[in-house]
C-alpha cells in the first residue's frame, strides 16, 4: 500500500473531454503518477464503487470531480466522493455550471424521455413506458432515474474549488497540478476554499490581442455572414462574443482563431449570473433609443437564452425554464 | 444552518425604530405588531433591538436614536417611516451626532408607501414588515462612507456677454473675484443691445445695457475675451481647466485708441446679418455698434479685399497708431476656473419655415428683430418706421404673435416674451406714425409686474387686437382695397368670422429657440439640453439655475424663454451660488459614487460611452478604464453594464439590493440559505 | 384570510421620478394595490438584470421596473439603457418559459403619482390572472406569505 497521497478523477454526466484534457498534459502525467496514487478514475483504470466506498472517509487528497449531476447516480457519487476526499475539485465547466447537459433544464423530465424514446426510426408504441428496473435470472438491473433537472455540484455539496473550462486548458490543470505539488512538499499554500483556480484575475478580453474602441452596436449578425477584420474586437463588429463576461484563462483561443468566446470558462469573479452581465452589457451598448430600433438589432440574436446561458444554465440564477417541475 | 447565520450576524448591532406617525402609519399599519416581528423574527440577522415611537423625527425620537446607539453599541440603523426624501438626512444626522457613521443609517417608507396608500390593515401591516425585512437587509451591507471633498479655485468663466452673462460676471467680480467672461461676437451686449425699446417701463435698451457693459469692460476683477470660444472644458467642480480660443482680430488692442477711421476708411461693405439683422451694412473692419465693449474692431477675413485679394490695406494706411496687424493669428489660452456660468442666450425662429407666412418673399414682413432694429435711434434708418424701399411710411401695421411658438408644426413652448414685445410694438407705431396697428393674438400672456397695465395702456390707445391664429399673409388681392397690399388671413374667433385684413406692414414676433450649437455647447460642458434643445437645470422649480454637473451653472435664455427681469435675477443666482462655493472654499459631494478594480476590468470598454459626464476614463497603457470619482454622478449605469462585474457602487451597491431583495420577500426568515453560490462582497 | 391568490411584485424605482411619483400617490393618498414591493435605486440605469432574476428565482411574481420619461432621465439618457436591457432580458424570460404580463417596464415623471398607482393596480391583476410563479419551488425557497410562516424560526 502507497503512502503516497490518493487521487481520484470521476465523470458524471459528461463528454469526456475534461478526462482527455488532463491526460494531454502530456509528459506531466508522469508528475501525477509520482506525487499521487490514482485509486479510482474510471476512464484509466478499473476499479468499482465498492472499493471507493471500502475507503476512509477523506482519504482521498484530491479528487477532480467532473460532469453534472443528471441522474441519482451521478447524485450517490457526487456524495460519496465528497465523503472520502478531503479536497474536492468541481472541474470543468458541467461540475461548475452545468455546461452542455445543463441545457436540459429548457424542458422537463418527460419531455426529455419522450423525445429521446419517440423519433422517426423509433417505434416504440403508445404505451411505451420506460423502466428503471428489471429482472433477469441474473438478478435486478436498475438504470439511473433521471432528476428533475441538472444540477452543478455545488448544488448537491459543498466544493472546495472550482475549475472552469470546457475543457479546462491542459495547460492550467498542469499549473494547478504543480501547485498542489508544491503545497505537498510544504512550498506554497492552497488559496482559501470556494475559490476558483487554473484562471485569470479578469475576463476574456484581458488576454484578447484584438484592438478596441468605444462599443455602438448598430446590429448583431455571425462571423459565417461578414468577414471579420481580424485585428478589431468582434463584439464592435456585431459578433456577439462572450469574452467581456467569461473568466480569463484559456489564452483566448477562439478570438485568436477568427471565432467569438462562447463562454465555457464561466462568469468572472464574483458574478452571481453570468447571462444576466452578457444581457445587460451587450443591451447597455446598443445604438438605438426607441423599442423599434432597438428590437430591430436584437433581432440578430435569434436565441438570447442560449446566446447567454449556452454553458451556465444549470448554475445561474433561475437554473432552467419553467417547465422543469419540481422534486 | 441558522448556527452560520448567527456566527455570520455577530458582527451587525442593529437597531429598528418603527414610527406611528400620529395615526399616519398607525393607523393603518399595526406598529406595535410590527415592531414586535422584527424584534423576534430578525433576531438572528442582527436586530439587537426594535423599538417603536409616536414621531420618530422629533428631537425625543432622533436622542432615541442617540442613546441607544451609545448604550447598545449599535452598529446599524433602520428607521421605518417616512419617504428617505424628506428625513434620510434627519436620522443620518442623529447617527452623525451619536458617532456612528451618518451611511449606516437607512430609511424605509412605510407611510408613503404603505400606510398612505392602502386600505387593507392585514396587508398593510404585512407589507410594513416586508418592507421592513428589506431595509434590515440591505443596511447589514452598507458601508461607513465619506463624502468627498474637493477644493474650488476661486476664479469663475461665464461663457456669454449677453445682459445675463455681464451681471452675473459684475456681481462675481464685484465680489472680489477673477471673471472670465467670454464672448463670441466682437462685443458684449447680446441680443438686449439690438433692441430699441424694453418693455414696459419703454426705457431705451442701450441706455441701461451700455453702463453696465461698460463696467464690465472696466473691472479689474474681469478679463474680456470677446471674438473668442471655449472649446475644450475638462475637470470637474472646483478644477475645471478650458480652453479658449480667440480668434485674431487683426488688431493689436494695446495700440488700438478705437477711434474708427479704420472702419470710416474701409472700402468693402457687407451685409451685417448678426447685428442689424440683415437691414444695414458694415464694413469688413468693424466694430458692430458704436457702444461696443471692447472698442477695438474686428476685420472679417472671408470679406476682407486684403485677404481675399492681396490688396487694398486701407485700415493700416489710415491707423494712427499702427494697430492693425493682418498678420495675427487665432491664440489659445488655458484658464484654471472653479466653476462654469452658462449665460448663451437664444437664437430667433426662423419664420422662413413658414411659408404662408411670406417672410423673405413679401418684401414688407418684417421680423421682430428686423423691426427692433428699424425702431432704434441708431438703426439703418435712424428710428424711421419705413417699408422695406426704405421712404414710405405704413399707414396700416398688421403686428402677428406666436409666429413659430405654440405650434405643434414649430415650436410647441410659448416663447414668453413675445406679447409684451408686440405690444410695445404697437405703442411704438402708434407713437411714431400714427398709422393703425392690428394685433393677431392667441391669448394675451401679460403675467409680470406692470406687464398687464402696460396691455390696458396699450388698448387704450386704440390698438385693434384680433384674437386668431394667422392662417395666412399674401399680396394676391382678391377683394377691392387689397390691390398693393399685403393681406391678412385670419379666423377672428371672438366674432366668430373669417377676415381679411388688408396692411401695409406686417411684423411677425417670431419666436425664441435654443442656440443653433446648443447641444454641441451641451456637451462639451457636460450638461443636458431638454427635447427643444435648451438647458436643463437640476430642479425646474427649485433649483433653475444649477445643472446636474456640479459647478456649471446656467442663466438666461439659455435656459428657455424669458425677459430681461428674469434672465438678470437668474444671472444674479448663478453668481450666488458661485459665491457661495468660493467663500466656501472647497465642496462636499455625495459619496454615492462608482469605483472600477483595476485588476478585474479586462479593458472591454464596454462601460465607455455609457457616461454622459465624461467620469469613465480609459487608460490605453494599462489597457483598464477607470472611473473619476468627482465627476461621478452615482447613477450606476456602469456598474450594472460591467460584464465582468469588474465595476462596484457606493450606497447602491450590488450586494445591497440583492440582499434588500432577499428580505423583501422574506427568503431572511427560517434561516434558509439559498443553495447558490456565496454573493461577493466587493 | 381569503382564498384569491394574492401575488407578490418587486418594482425598482428611479430615485428622481419614479419614486417621487410612489411618494407623490402616497401625499395625494390615492390607493393602489398592497402587492408590490419597491426598492429605491438611483436611476432605471442602474437595473441590473440580475436583480429581475434575483427577485424570480427568489419566489416573486412579478417584476415592475419605472423610471424617466424618456428624454427626461435626471442623469440625461440611462433610461435608455434600461430600456434596451429591459427589450433583451424580456425575450430571454420569455424564453425561458415566463409569461411577458410578469415583467413590466413603465415610465412615470415625478409628478405622475396617480399614472403610477393606476399601473401597479393594473398589473397586479394580470400577474393575478395568470396565476402564482413559483419559481423557488426551484431552489428551496420557502413561500412568501408573512402569515403563513411557522411559528418558530428554524432552528
Amino acid at each position: 500500500m502507497s503512502d503516497k497521497p490518493k487521487f481520484a478523477m470521476y465523470w458524471a454526466a459528461s463528454c469526456g473531454g475534461c478526462e482527455i484534457a488532463v491526460l494531454n498534459i502530456h509528459e506531466k502525467i508522469l508528475d501525477v503518477d509520482a506525487n499521487f496514487d490514482v485509486v479510482f478514475w474510471p476512464v484509466a483504470m478499473d476499479a468499482k464503487y465498492k472499493d471507493v466506498e471500502a475507503m476512509d472517509d477523506g482519504s482521498i487528497l484530491l479528487t477532480l470531480f467532473n460532469g453534472g449531476i443528471r441522474n441519482d447516480e451521478n447524485e450517490k457519487m457526487a456524495k460519496l466522493m465528497r465523503r472520502k476526499s478531503k479536497i474536492l475539485v468541481s472541474f470543468g465547466s458541467c461540475a461548475c455550471e452545468g455546461c452542455i447537459p445543463g441545457l436540459a433544464n429548457f424542458s422537463n423530465v418527460d419531455e426529455i424521455i419522450d423525445t429521446a424514446f419517440h423519433t422517426l426510426t423509433t417505434d416504440n408504441g403508445s404505451e411505451f413506458k420506460l423502466q428503471t428496473h428489471y429482472s433477469v435470472p441474473e438478478g435486478e438491473i436498475h438504470i439511473p432515474t433521471l432528476l428533475p433537472r441538472l444540477k452543478t455540484l455545488d448544488q448537491v455539496v459543498k466544493v472546495d474549488y472550482y475549475m472552469p473550462g470546457c475543457p479546462p486548458e491542459s495547460h492550467q490543470i498542469a499549473a494547478v497540478i504543480d501547485l498542489v505539488i508544491q503545497v505537498l512538499q510544504g512550498k506554497a499554500t492552497l488559496p482559501p476554499p470556494g475559490a476558483t483556480i487554473g484562471v485569470g484575475n479578469s475576463t476574456v478580453c484581458d488576454e484578447c490581442k484584438r484592438a478596441r474602441n468605444e462599443k455602438k452596436i448598430k446590429y448583431f449578425t455571425r462571423i459565417q455572414l461578414t468577414h471579420p477584420d481580424p485585428a478589431l474586437c468582434l463584439l464592435e463588429q456585431g459578433i456577439p462574443c462572450n469574452g467581456p463576461a467569461t473568466r480569463s484563462g484559456c489564452g483566448a483561443l477562439c478570438p485568436a482563431a477568427g471565432a467569438q468566446c462562447i463562454g465555457c470558462y464561466g462568469p468572472a469573479e464574483g458574478v452571481m449570473d453570468y447571462g444576466s452581465r452578457l444581457i445587460s452589457s451587450f443591451a447597455s451598448v446598443i445604438d438605438g433609443n426607441t423599442p423599434q430600433e432597438i428590437e430591430k438589432v436584437i433581432d440578430g440574436i435569434p436565441d438570447p437564452a442560449g446566446q447567454f446561458y449556452r454553458f451556465s444554465l444549470a448554475g445561474s440564477l433561475l437554473r432552467g425554464s419553467k417547465t422543469v417541475k419540481s422534486n | 444552518m441558522s448556527d452560520e447565520l448567527n456566527l455570520e450576524n455577530a458582527e451587525e448591532r442593529i437597531g429598528v425604530y418603527v414610527c406611528h406617525c400620529g395615526t399616519n402609519i398607525a393607523g393603518i399599519v399595526d406598529v406595535p405588531e410590527v415592531r414586535e416581528w422584527a424584534e423576534k423574527r430578525l433576531k438572528n440577522r442582527g436586530v439587537v433591538l426594535a423599538r417603536d415611537y409616536k414621531f420618530m423625527c422629533s428631537s425625543l425620537g432622533q436622542e432615541l436614536i442617540e442613546k441607544d446607539i451609545k448604550e447598545h453599541q449599535l452598529t446599524r440603523v433602520v428607521v421605518a417611516a417616512c419617504s428617505p426624501h424628506l428625513h434620510e438626512n434627519t436620522f443620518r444626522t442623529a447617527c452623525k451626532r451619536a458617532e456612528l457613521n451618518p451611511y449606516l443609517c437607512e430609511l424605509v417608507s412605510i407611510r408613503e408607501q404603505v400606510s398612505w396608500v392602502h386600505t387593507d390593515k392585514q396587508a398593510a401591516t404585512d407589507k410594513a414588515k416586508a418592507v421592513l425585512s428589506g431595509g434590515v437587509e440591505r443596511v447589514r451591507h452598507h458601508q461607513p462612507l465619506e463624502p468627498l471633498r474637493v477644493p474650488i479655485h476661486p476664479a469663475t468663466l461665464v461663457v456669454g456677454g449677453g445682459i445675463t452673462g455681464i451681471q452675473a460676471a459684475l456681481e462675481i467680480a464685484d465680489a472680489g473675484r477673477r471673471v472670465y467672461l467670454v464672448e463670441r461676437e466682437p462685443s458684449i451686449g447680446g441680443h438686449m443691445s439690438q433692441f430699441d425699446k424694453t418693455f414696459p417701463t419703454l426705457d431705451c435698451s442701450a441706455c441701461i445695457l451700455t453702463p453696465k457693459m461698460v463696467s464690465a469692460g472696466m473691472h479689474p476683477n474681469i478679463t474680456l475675451m470677446t471674438w473668442s470660444e471655449v472649446t475644450n472644458v475638462s475637470g470637474y467642480v472646483g478644477n475645471f481647466v478650458v480652453t479658449i480660443k480667440q480668434k485674431a482680430r487683426c488688431v493689436k488692442t494695446d495700440l488700438c485708441t478705437g477711434c474708427g477711421i479704420c472702419q470710416e476708411k474701409c472700402p468693402k461693405k457687407v451685409i451685417d446679418e448678426v447685428y442689424e439683422a440683415g437691414l444695414g451694412y458694415r464694413k469688413a473692419v468693424y466694430t458692430p455698434f458704436p457702444q461696443a465693449v471692447p472698442k477695438f474692431p474686428v476685420i472679417d477675413i472671408p470679406n476682407c479685399t486684403y485677404f481675399q485679394k492681396g490688396t487694398c490695406k486701407a485700415c493700416e494706411k489710415f491707423c494712427p497708431t499702427n494697430a492693425i496687424d493682418f498678420n495675427q493669428k487665432d491664440e489659445e489660452i488655458t484658464v484654471e476656473v472653479g466653476n462654469i456660468v452658462l449665460a448663451t442666450g437664444f437664437d430667433l425662429f426662423d419664420p422662413r419655415r413658414i411659408p404662408h407666412y411670406g417672410y423673405g418673399r413679401l418684401a414688407n414682413v418684417f421680423t421682430n428683430l428686423e423691426f427692433e432694429r428699424l425702431t432704434n435711434a441708431a438703426g439703418p434708418t435712424n428710428g424711421n418706421i419705413v417699408l422695406r424701399d426704405g421712404k414710405t411710411t405704413p399707414k396700416v401695421v398688421g403686428i402677428i404673435h406666436c409666429v413659430g411658438s405654440r405650434d405643434r408644426n414649430y415650436n410647441n413652448y410659448c416663447s414668453a416674451i413675445c406679447c409684451m414685445q408686440s405690444l410695445k410694438f404697437a405703442h411704438i407705431v402708434k407713437e411714431r406714425t400714427g398709422a393703425t396697428v392690428y394685433n393677431f393674438y392667441i391669448d394675451m400672456r401679460t403675467a409680470a409686474k406692470a406687464y398687464d397695465e402696460f396691455y390696458q395702456r396699450v388698448l387704450e390707445e386704440g390698438t385693434l387686437f384680433v384674437r386668431g391664429r394667422v392662417a395666412e399673409v399674401t399680396d394676391a388681392a382678391r377683394l377691392p382695397g387689397e390691390e398693393g397690399k399685403l393681406i391678412i388671413q385670419v379666423e377672428d374667433t371672438l366674432v366668430g368670422k373669417q377676415r381679411r385684413i388688408p396692411v401695409d406692414m406686417v411684423v411677425l414676433s417670431a419666436g425664441l429657440q435654443s442656440r443653433h450649437d446648443s447641444k454641441e455647447v451641451a456637451k462639451l460642458f457636460g450638461i443636458s439640453c431638454s427635447a427643444d434643445a435648451w438647458f436643463i437645470e437640476k430642479h425646474p422649480k427649485l433649483d433653475p439655475v444649477s445643472t446636474m454637473t456640479d459647478g456649471v451653472f446656467i442663466a438666461g435664455c439659455c435656459t428657455g424663454p424669458k425677459d430681461i427681469p428674469n434672465s438678470v435675477s437668474q444671472g444674479s443666482a448663478a453668481a450666488a451660488r458661485v459665491l457661495t462655493y468660493i467663500d466656501r472654499g472647497e465642496i462636499t459631494l455625495e459619496p454615492v459614487r462608482a469605483s472600477i478594480n483595476e485588476t478585474q476590468c479586462s479593458g472591454c470598454r464596454i462601460c465607455n460611452n455609457l457616461c454622459p459626464f465624461n467620469a469613465i476614463l480609459f487608460h490605453a497603457d494599462r489597457m483598464v478604464s477607470e472611473v473619476n470619482a468627482a465627476l461621478c454622478q452615482g447613477c450606476g449605469t456602469c456598474v450594472a453594464a460591467c460584464p465582468a462585474g469588474a465595476i462596484s457602487g457606493t450606497g447602491f451597491s450590488n450586494e445591497q439590493i440583492m440582499s434588500q431583495i432577499e428580505g423583501l420577500l422574506l427568503l431572511n426568515l427560517n434561516g434558509a440559505r439559498t443553495q447558490e453560490k456565496e454573493m461577493a462582497f466587493a | 384570510m381569503t382564498d384569491q391568490f394574492e401575488p407578490v411584485i418587486i418594482g425598482f424605482t428611479c430615485n428622481w421620478c419614479s419614486y417621487r411619483a410612489a411618494d407623490l400617490a402616497g401625499t395625494a393618498r390615492v390607493k393602489y394595490a398592497p402587492n408590490v414591493r419597491l426598492i429605491r435605486m438611483m436611476c432605471s440605469g442602474r437595473l441590473d438584470p440580475t436583480f429581475v432574476m434575483k427577485a424570480i428565482s427568489g419566489g416573486a411574481d412579478g417584476v415592475l421596473i419605472t423610471g424617466c420619461h424618456p428624454g427626461e432621465c435626471h442623469y440625461i439618457e440611462q433610461n435608455y439603457k434600461a430600456l434596451r436591457r429591459f427589450i433583451l432580458l424580456k425575450r430571454t424570460l420569455t424564453q425561458m418559459g415566463i409569461e411577458p404580463g410578469r415583467i413590466k417596464l413603465v415610465w412615470a415623471s415625478a409628478a405622475e403619482g396617480v399614472r403610477l398607482a393606476t399601473e401597479i393596480t393594473k398589473m397586479v391583476e394580470e400577474v393575478r390572472a395568470l396565476g402564482p410563479l413559483n419559481w423557488d419551488h426551484h431552489n428551496g425557497h420557502q413561500p412568501l406569505a408573512i402569515s403563513h410562516q411557522p411559528e418558530e424560526v428554524a432552528a
